[in-house]
């Protein structure tokens, strides 16, 4: 048995998303068993298959510098702006402006 | 009854009994993947004769439910093939794989018909079809293909032959064999169809259980 890791659209012009993954004998047995799986329902306008041994996979990441203004999530400004403010004597908005 | 009823009523008796006897395999088949899949197929030939007894019911004066289930053994139409419990995988899709060949033949030749009802739901119900085929056959290659499989399935397709003749009409049986015998490579032998109008032991014991629950309830009662 091969595992092939299954995408799917939802709908013309979404993403392919990882939808699951299927345990088959051959990429044959594969899109037969996902399209029940995943397409049975309407919920899929298009699958694509995947044998997991072509998926390279990476999973080492270092930041050993702190760069956290990389990160996605940022980091906050909220202080240096208050300071920032302050600094040119003006106020802080009004709630909801 | 007329010709047409009869004949709707047959292609819908193979469907609700092929189904459910496909059903049987749900929770128990070979692996996770080949469950979900089988019980699928299982649903679409339910879902096909529900849409078949719709038409033949509404010539009848009556609906699909009391069609499927509260008719008599005797008025069932099956042919023998469906009937059979052959829980034993080699033998299912060997049963699987005949009779999704013989039915693509019926449909196509129904296709054709005049009776635009007709061609139009045939052609509706092969459009799903075409996946059961697909999946009927990488499941003969692969038996075919392993040293295991290949003696078992011969022998269940050895066995079932003369039930596989039985679905279609005799004018139809020629291309049945042409198509059985150009993916097998081999010659079939000769055989007496078991032909529709006689019924499996086994079919008692399956209305039996596909009726329970339609009887425990009173008569009008809605689900």
């Amino acid at each position: 048995m091969s595992v092939f890791e299954v995408f799917r659209r939802e709908r013309a012009g979404a993403p392919m998303q990882h939808a699951g993954s299927i345990a088959a004998p051959d990429a044959r047995f594969a899109q037969v068993y996902a399209r029940e799986q995943y397409g049975r329902r309407g919920e899929s306008t298009a699958l694509w298959l995947v044998p997991r041994e072509a998926v390279d996979e990476i999973e080492d990441f270092v930041d050993e510098f702190d760069l956290k203004y990389r990160r996605v999530d940022g980091y906050s400004i909220k202080e240096r702006l208050k300071e920032a403010r302050e600094r040119a004597g003006a106020a802080a908005p009004r709630a909801g402006r | 009854m007329n010709e047409r009823v009869q004949l709707l009523l047959a292609l819908a008796d193979d469907e609700l009994i092929l189904g459910w006897r496909n059903s049987e395999w749900t929770g128990i088949a070979p692996s996770l993947e080949e469950d979900v899949a089988f019980s699928s197929i299982a649903q679409n030939e339910i879902g096909h004769a529900r849409a078949l007894y719709e038409l033949a019911a509404r010539e009848l004066g009556t609906d699909a439910d009391a069609l499927a289930f509260d008719r008599s053994l005797d008025e069932y139409r099956s042919a023998p093939l469906v009937e059979l419990r052959r829980l034993e995988w080699a033998r299912t899709i060997a049963r699987h794989w005949l009779y999704e060949t013989a039915d693509a033949i019926r449909l196509e030749a129904l296709r054709a018909s005049d009776d635009a009802e007709l061609a139009g739901i045939a052609a509706k119900i092969d459009r799903e079809e075409v996946y059961h085929r697909i999946h009927a056959e990488m499941w003969v290659d692969r038996l075919l293909g392993s040293d295991e499989g290949r003696p078992r399935l011969d022998e269940a397709l050895g066995e079932l032959w003369p039930y596989a003749l039985g679905v279609l009409d005799e004018e139809l049986r020629p291309e049945l064999v042409r198509r059985v015998e150009a993916k097998l490579g081999r010659p079939m032998p000769d055989a007496e169809p078991v032909a529709r109008g006689t019924h499996e032991a086994e079919l008692a014991e399956l209305l039996d259980e596909m009726t329970m629950v339609r009887r425990s309830a009173p008569a009008g009662a809605r689900w």
